[in-house]
């Protein structure tokens, strides 16, 4: 079971990562977009592990509904909506049980990933986040580690897609060749999860 | 707000968010200029992020919807990308934006010119909608 303390260390762990990797995801987003993915992720990121420390929420699904607004608030790129929905969306779907088993987390993302897909309106193949996570919540059931695996496959394997969403949309095929920044975040996400999950 | 706003009556708001706060201010002006001499619906542009950089703040957003609402719904105007994705999220939240806010399916400066013409001849939040929307179907060739 999971209770509220592990999920504000999976948002630090978020946090770290992009810290680490935020000049990487700049660089992935600047061929085919406008070159602020990490530098906005990482100031989401430290706004929302400033906001858990302060608030203290009690619940899991209160650490990832609150995660997810100062995500929405902060960010200023399509990425704050994006990641804001998905915390958000998946922190309500959790409810405000003290603690929540593997099931329950496997499906409340799955939540959390199908409002990305219908804000976003992105489906698997278009180059997105959505490409990380939807393999992801697939391999949930399995274990953390094949998630993560899962994510990272996914992220990895955008890089020959055509983008059909966002501004690398306009690039049409001169946005073949290059690795999604969003993907490549998303298994960020997913990678912090299975590291304080232990896997 | 300029002192010409109609504030005794009830007016449909417009909110222009763009990722730009000058492309933001300069539709607004532009839209108040064209809804003709006389008074007109309260806008405001909530443009760029907060350090006056390119991007959208979910903050100017709920700020520039809190300052036009004057209980007739709220008509939001957005560009592309992020703006768009930005009011969705807010509109999801529930209680970041007044009632009766909606996005508005509409081309950006065509939608806003629109949006501000009916909305300060009294129409209803659905009419504005409308007439925004249809600013589509405007052809040039």
């Amino acid at each position: 079971m999971f209770d509220a303390d592990f999920f504000r260390r999976w948002m630090t762990a978020t946090a770290a990562s992009v810290e680490r990797e935020a000049e990487r995801l700049t660089a992935l987003d600047s061929p085919i977009g406008d070159a602020d993915h990490g530098s906005n992720l990482q100031r989401g990121f430290r706004a929302v592990v400033e906001t858990l420390e302060k608030e203290e929420p009690g619940t899991p699904g209160a650490v990832l509904t609150l995660a997810g607004r100062r995500l929405i608030s902060t960010v200023g790129g399509a990425s704050g909506p994006l990641y804001g929905t998905l915390l958000r969306r998946t922190g309500k779907a959790l409810g405000d049980a003290a603690e929540v088993g593997g099931q329950d987390l496997a499906e409340a993302l799955r939540t959390g990933v199908d409002a990305v897909r219908q804000l976003g309106g992105a489906a698997p193949g278009d180059k997105t986040m959505v490409d990380a996570l939807v393999p992801a919540v697939d391999a949930l059931g399995d274990s953390f580690a094949a998630a993560r695996a899962a994510a990272e496959q996914g992220a990895l394997a955008t890089a020959p897609l055509q983008a059909r969403k966002g501004r690398a949309s306009y690039l049409g095929e001169r946005s073949v060749g290059h690795q999604d920044p969003g993907a490549t975040s998303s298994a960020l996400l997913i990678a912090a999860l299975a590291e304080v999950a232990g896997e | 707000m300029s002192d010409t706003t109609r504030d005794d009556e009830k007016l449909v708001g417009i909110v222009l968010v763009s990722h730009s706060a000058a492309v933001a201010a300069a539709v607004a002006e532009l839209a108040t200029g064209l809804a003709g001499g006389g008074p007109t619906a309260p806008v405001a542009p909530a443009g760029g992020d907060e350090d006056g950089g390119l991007g959208t703040s979910s903050e100017l957003v709920s700020a520039a919807a809190a300052a036009v609402d004057r209980g007739a719904g709220v008509a939001v105007l957005t560009d592309l990308g992020s703006a768009v994705l930005t009011v969705k999220a807010l509109l999801a939240e529930g209680d970041e934006l007044p009632p009766d806010t909606r996005l508005v399916d509409a081309p950006f400066v065509e939608g806003a010119v629109a949006a501000v013409v009916t909305a300060s001849a009294g129409a209803d939040l659905a009419t504005v909608e409308a007439a925004a929307a249809e600013a589509y179907t405007y052809r040039k060739v």
